[in-house]
């Protein structure tokens, strides 16, 4: 199935980028709405980003694009970086509430008949 | 830059007649003049709330508030397809003399679920570098012989298939483990079998027999659905009805009976002994909007979802516990993120060679 895919890089910028990467878009392999919806909403919490969006362009195909265009002139990589880091303390936040949650114990339980 | 408080309107979704209205989340940046809406960790801690509300063995219900519907929906695609489990992927047969075919039969036992936990076990290599070799470090072994034979003890008038036979039923309890190497140690705490041990497999009927050995491998939903862990992960937003002004106490009944069981009840008014509605529950409500057909209650509710509240219900139908899987899920999403930004932090260098 995937034996080509495996040499091909997570991570790569599509042509058409600024040299300064201020807008750009970027390719994701084996990723899919999953992340790539998530992301996108990270990176449109950075007032920095003037433009974030990503698509799927082909549903039988496991990549996904996402653009990013910066104001000032800023790295649109050094955003996509900050959004992935803010994202894993977002899900740890949500791990850590989670167990407490679970160790408060202060929940219904109940035997379900299967 | 400080900010007052937000409109408390502006996270509901509005429920119409023949629409839903104000779907989309505007918590962003730029959006509202003056309103800084920037990711704030802190902001976020205060105002994220993950409170479990039901747990059985087999079923999980918490509500998960102060998230965007991307995180929410991140999570319950991961839980259906992206945390990994083990099951039947390899069948080799030996003898089937049943009237089930060998593929169908294959089929049937790569969907039954196993109780392996996939934490003790390694993926498969699907790396074209790395030969795909079966250890026992990624590959549990099954085997699957029944036989059917006649009853010599039934009576000769006897019509149950079941009592004039033996084995005239092929159950996922026949199913038996064969430790390899050091199995037997890694998985001595629960012996390798079916969730379920009374899943049908197939049918027999005297002299056929299944002879078979079978290779359970670890995966994720993604590949195939019978590596989920879940039989459902979904999630609802919660359900909100704002009395917009009283309901005639003749019609209160009526009002009552347009919602769920549980979630409207009709009280007496302590002072004027009249009947009046209260509204005790909306989190039972289906949103049937049921309510809204009526002409004598237009003008008079409001029926809302709020956005930011997610009440997951997850299914467990695998080897986790149902309280496993989020953070499961959690975790997985982690390591996702970060094979990213490691191939992010790669291309930072590489463009600074370029350079």
């Amino acid at each position: 199935m995937a034996t080509d895919q495996a040499k091909l890089p997570k991570l790569s910028i599509l042509p058409g980028a600024e040299p300064n990467l201020a807008s750009a878009s970027y390719c994701i392999r084996n990723e899919s709405h999953t992340l790539g919806n998530a992301v996108r909403w990270m990176l449109m919490k950075n007032p920095s980003v003037e433009f974030c969006g990503y698509s799927v362009p082909h549903p039988s195909e496991p990549v996904i694009h996402i653009r990013i265009q910066m104001y000032d002139q800023k790295s649109s990589l050094d955003a996509l970086l900050t959004a992935l880091d803010d994202l894993d303390t977002l899900f740890e936040t949500i791990n850590d509430k989670y167990n407490s949650s679970l160790q408060s114990d202060s929940f219904e339980r109940w035997e379900e008949q299967s | 830059m400080p900010s007052a408080a937000p409109p408390s309107d502006r996270n509901l979704v509005g429920v119409h007649k023949e629409y839903v209205s104000n779907v989309s989340s505007t918590d962003y940046p730029g959006h509202y003049p003056g309103e800084d809406h920037s990711w704030d960790l802190g902001l976020f801690n205060e105002r994220c709330r993950v409170q479990v509300q039901r747990l059985s063995q087999r079923s999980i219900e918490f509500d998960l508030v102060g998230v965007d519907a991307s995180v929410a929906n991140a999570l319950r695609r991961v839980i259906i397809a992206e945390v990994p489990t083990v099951a039947i992927e390899q069948v080799y047969v030996w003898n089937n003399t049943s009237v089930i075919v060998d593929e169908v039969l294959s089929h049937r036992l790569g969907l039954v679920p196993l109780n392996v936990d996939p934490r003790l076990l390694e993926f498969r290599s699907t790396d074209p570098d790395v030969p795909d070799i079966p250890t026992d470090q990624n590959t549990m072994v099954f085997r699957l012989n029944v036989r059917c034979e006649r009853n010599p003890a039934a009576r000769r008038d006897e019509t149950d298939p079941e009592v004039l036979y033996r084995n005239s039923n092929v159950l996922a309890s026949h199913i038996t483990w064969v430790p390899q190497v050091e199995q037997a140690t890694t998985f001595a705490k629960l012996t390798p079998a079916s969730t379920k041990p009374n899943i049908v497999l197939a049918k027999l009927r005297p002299g056929q027999e299944i002879e078979l050995e079978m290779h359970a491998t670890k995966n994720i939903g993604m590949e195939h659905a019978k590596w989920s862990p879940v039989a459902t992960a979904s999630y609802r937003l919660l359900p909100l009805i704002i009395l917009k002004a009283p309901i005639p106490p003749h019609l209160c009944r009526k009002f009552a009976k347009c919602f769920a069981p549980g979630v409207v009840e009709v009280v007496k008014n302590s002072r004027t002994g009249q009947d009046e509605v209260k509204i005790v529950n909306p989190r039972k409500d289906t949103v049937s909007r049921e309510v809204l057909r009526h002409e004598e209650f237009e003008g008079l509710v409001e029926l809302k979802r709020q956005r930011d509240f997610f009440i997951f219900n997850i299914e467990s139908e695998g080897p986790y516990s149902p309280e496993e899987l989020l953070p499961e899920a959690i975790t997985t999403i982690r390591n996702k993120i970060k094979v990213i930004r490691d191939a992010a932090q790669k291309l930072v260098v590489d463009m600074t060679i370029d350079t």
